[in-house]
């Protein structure tokens, strides 16, 4: 199909929708009739589905991620939350390609307190990353790759990898893993339309109420728990019509 | 070659808070303003409504309503002997845009200096000896006193609806408030803001050891307010999405929520967003200048003309434009001669993380604000005696509940690990029962002789312009004064119950990618004297006398508050200057 008659086709369902909803009006019942910021919320993320990761560095990530924030009885882990959805999402977008920073040359070494100097972005960081790691455990684990050792295995790589004694070939294994240290905390925790705290899971987890938004009753109750659970900027599950 | 657009009255360089307020003062007067911003327009219930507002990713941690550093940045060194080089992401302090500028996303922690501050160095002079402080240290007198700048102090208050308790009325120290603050003659406009749990705590701790603890000055308000020019604020909801983020709630003192909705409906205000200004023009004296050249989004060149030239961006903008402008005499810190670039400093901050038993205490830290605090003021500027201590300045401390956003603010106590099972443990058990203060220990830093701003020799900018260059390290006497204040701090928390208290002092060198406030100051100094600041006393460039440089760039140091309270009621006082003196006999407001 062409532009042009996509366009056309999509232009026609429009017409037909908005034509539609006049003529029959909405039957309300149950449910209060209501989308969430529909310029912002994201369709939600399908697992596999990868935008920027391969189909290799997918499941590398989420099974970082995993070991980073295992799963336990009361919240999902890593995997499951959809960190590395996250993760993917980003790297895809403005935050992969440091879009917005001072990227001009000369690139020099700096000290630490000067921040970072390098010209390498997220995006290139992972993707010269993964195979590193990969051919790290290939060399060291009996020619296993990062997504055939045990959790234990794993783990004693990645505090390799933090304390510098896991040398990666090609990158430097520290920085690998402090980035995603960082991205898969902030996938835990930012919003779910990222991507990630899929269910609000972390938020739940903490007690954190999300995008809620008037706490006027409940400034001055103190030392009392907050009862509501959780919000997000794209609403809640069980505020949409069943099946919706 | 610039387009030349037909002149005005006055041209005001940045739409933040000061570029606001002059820009309402000036066109009282009958002036024709033009102000050029050089970020977006950005409107409270359009651009972050309550509805996405509340996305701690995009905003704190993706830094949405900041400057970009591509757009332009600074090139940083702790010493002079180092070679420079650019901050290419934010990180100690994050440079507004956009129309509100600054006043778009601060906590709205709304102080004023202490009345010793603005005489400081005569005042430590003469309590201590000119040999107590350090020969290396460059502090020097504002010109302008507390008397003189109080009803300016009023002014911003009753325009932005701050919530506080006063402390000190017309001389008469009142229960509840700062009994520290200069005599203020009324009461703040609305009462201050309801406490959280651990504020009451903070409040009892402080008291055990006896201190006279207040609630924070807030321009977040307790309750619906009309200000004197008519616009309307609706009360604080404590949602937790205040500092980083703009209010879409109307509850958040603003150039928003305050003053635009007035000034854009006069017929002799004009704005023109995404528009540069690269220069301040000057005539072929050097003395006198005709306007401003700028580019606007399209990178057309235009040049605008005018009588008077307000600057008004942010601290290390205005001092760039001086230095490409060619407008006083650049700071040389070898000869130590020269003006502009001088006294440069920011402020010295820590924090103290105290942990409380999970079982007994439940915080809610995300029923928060901005400038919702509990603080005590024994210890900022020179409300103690320095004898003993061996350093000069302080700061206010206080439990500051600003936020329970979770990539933030999610603390586990000290020793464990960075991730796996017992960190996901450790996160979950603590996020109730910490205390993590938005605003901890609020530390002045003072002006030294090797800490300045000049253009770097080798990283431009996309218009090919030198950046600023940061030189900047702690100097020992403001490490000795953050260590006397963490630990006092600290001690209010364990006078609280807390089971573990975490100090995190602040430590030398200077980190350009560690937060601690926006707070830059100075570089293009107030003062008395033209050998020793680039403007007077009014604010009025020496050199060029129909330029006015307002902003906390005027600071000849820096005090233990937030700024924005002192650089509006600075842009009030030179407005009322300009507007009483200067616009009948334009000229020199003074004689060195």
């Amino acid at each position: 199909m062409t532009n042009l008659r996509r366009r056309d086709v999509l232009t026609g369902t429009a017409l037909v929708l908005l034509e539609g909803s006049v003529a029959r009006g909405a039957v309300v019942a149950g449910h209060l009739p209501w989308e969430a910021a529909p310029e912002r919320a994201a369709p939600p993320p399908q697992p596999g589905h990868w935008v920027f990761f391969t189909a290799a560095e997918g499941p590398m990530v989420e099974a970082l991620a995993e070991r980073m924030i295992p799963p336990d009885p009361h919240t999902p882990g890593g995997k499951d939350a959809g960190c590395a959805v996250f993760i993917d999402r980003q790297l895809a977008g403005p935050y992969g390609s440091n879009e917005g920073w001072y990227n001009r040359p000369p690139f020099r070494k700096g000290i630490k307190q000067q921040g970072p100097q390098s010209p390498t972005t997220p995006a290139e960081l992972y993707r010269q990353g993964l195979p590193a790691l990969e051919h790290y455990c290939r060399a060291h684990y009996g020619g296993k790759g990062w997504m055939d050792l045990s959790a234990a295995q794993q783990d004693a790589v990645l505090h390799g990898l933090e304390d510098g004694s896991a040398m990666l070939e090609g990158i430097d294994g520290k920085t690998l893993f402090e980035a995603v240290l960082k991205d898969v905390q902030q996938g835990f925790f930012a919003d779910p339309i990222y991507g990630g705290n899929r269910d609000m899971c972390a938020w739940k987890m903490i007690g954190f109420p999300g995008a809620r938004y008037d706490y006027r009753d409940w400034v001055g109750r103190h030392n009392e728990r907050y009862p509501y659970p959780p919000v997000s900027i794209a609403g809640r599950p069980d505020w949409n019509p069943k099946g919706g | 070659m610039a387009l030349r657009l037909p002149p005005k009255d006055a041209v005001i360089i940045g739409l933040g808070w000061t570029g606001s307020i002059l820009a309402n003062e000036l066109t009282d007067a009958g002036l024709d303003v033009v102000a050029i911003e050089r970020g977006p327009w950005r409107s409270a219930a359009t651009d972050y409504p309550p509805n996405r507002a509340q996305d701690e990713l995009r905003y704190r941690i993706r830094h949405g309503l900041f400057l970009q550093p591509d757009q332009t940045t600074f090139t940083f060194r702790n010493k002079m002997a180092e070679t420079a080089l650019p901050i290419r992401n934010w990180g100690a302090f994050m440079p507004p845009n956009g129309v509100g500028g600054g006043g778009v996303h601060w906590n709205a922690e709304t102080w004023r200096f202490l009345p010793s501050d603005f005489v400081l160095r005569t005042h430590l002079t003469q309590r201590y000896g000119a040999r107590f402080l350090p020969a290396d240290m460059t502090i020097q007198d504002w010109g302008v006193t507390y008397p003189e700048l109080e009803p300016h102090f009023d002014q911003f208050e009753y325009l932005c609806g701050t919530s506080g308790t006063a402390g000190n009325l017309m001389g008469q120290i009142q229960p509840g408030g700062n009994p520290f603050e200069g005599p203020r003659s009324r009461p703040y406009p609305n009462p201050a803001q309801q406490q959280p749990f651990s504020h009451t705590l903070f409040a009892a701790g402080a008291r055990k050891l006896g201190y006279k603890p207040f609630p924070q000055p807030s321009g977040n308000m307790s309750q619906a307010y009309t200000n004197p020019l008519g616009v309307r604020l609706g009360p604080c909801t404590y949602c937790g999405f205040c500092e980083w983020f703009g209010c879409g709630n109307y509850s958040k003192a603003s150039p928003q929520t305050t003053v635009l909705p007035v000034l854009v409906r006069k017929s002799n205000f004009t704005a023109r967003d995404q528009c540069e200004v690269t220069r301040i023009n000057l005539d072929g004296s050097g003395k006198h200048a005709t306007g401003v050249t700028y580019v606007d989004a399209a990178g057309k060149e235009w040049e605008q003309p005018a009588e008077l030239v307000i600057l008004a961006a942010y601290t290390i903008f205005n001092v760039q434009l001086l230095l490409l402008s060619g407008i006083g005499t650049p700071y040389d810190p070898v000869a130590n001669k020269g003006v502009v670039g001088r006294n440069f400093t920011h402020q010295t901050i820590s924090d103290v993380v105290s942990f409380f038993d999970k079982s007994k205490f439940i915080f809610n830290p995300f029923i928060a604000s901005g400038a919702i605090g509990m603080c005590i003021d024994e210890f900022n500027g020179d409300n103690f005696d320095h004898g003993p201590h061996g350093f000069v300045g302080g700061g206010y401390m206080g439990q500051v509940q600003t936020n329970g956003r979770p990539i933030e603010t999610t603390p586990v106590p000290p020793g464990t690990p960075r991730w796996g099972g017992q960190w996901k443990q450790a996160v979950r058990d603590n996020y109730q029962s910490t205390l993590v203060p938005g605003t901890g220990v609020h530390g002045s830093m003072y002006s030294y002789r090797d800490v300045y701003l000049d253009l770097d020799p080798t990283y431009r900018d996309r218009f090919g312009r030198p950046l600023v260059r940061i030189t900047m390290d702690f100097h020992p006497n403001e490490l000795k004064q953050n260590a006397f204040l963490t630990d006092r701090f600290a001690e209010i928390f364990q006078a609280m119950g807390a089971q573990q208290v975490e100090k995190q002092y602040r430590k030398a060198p200077y980190d350009i990618t560690d937060y601690q406030t926006t707070h830059l100051c100075g570089g293009a100094v107030m003062g008395t004297d033209p050998g020793t600041s680039a403007i007077n006393r009014y604010l009025q460039s020496w050199d060029v006398p129909n330029l006015f440089i307002m902003g906390a760039s005027a600071f000849p140091q820096n005090a233990g508050y937030n700024p924005t309270g002192t650089l509006a009621a600075l842009a009030y006082w030179s407005a009322a200057a300009i507007r009483t003196r200067y616009l009948k006999s334009p000229g020199p407001l003074m004689h060195a």
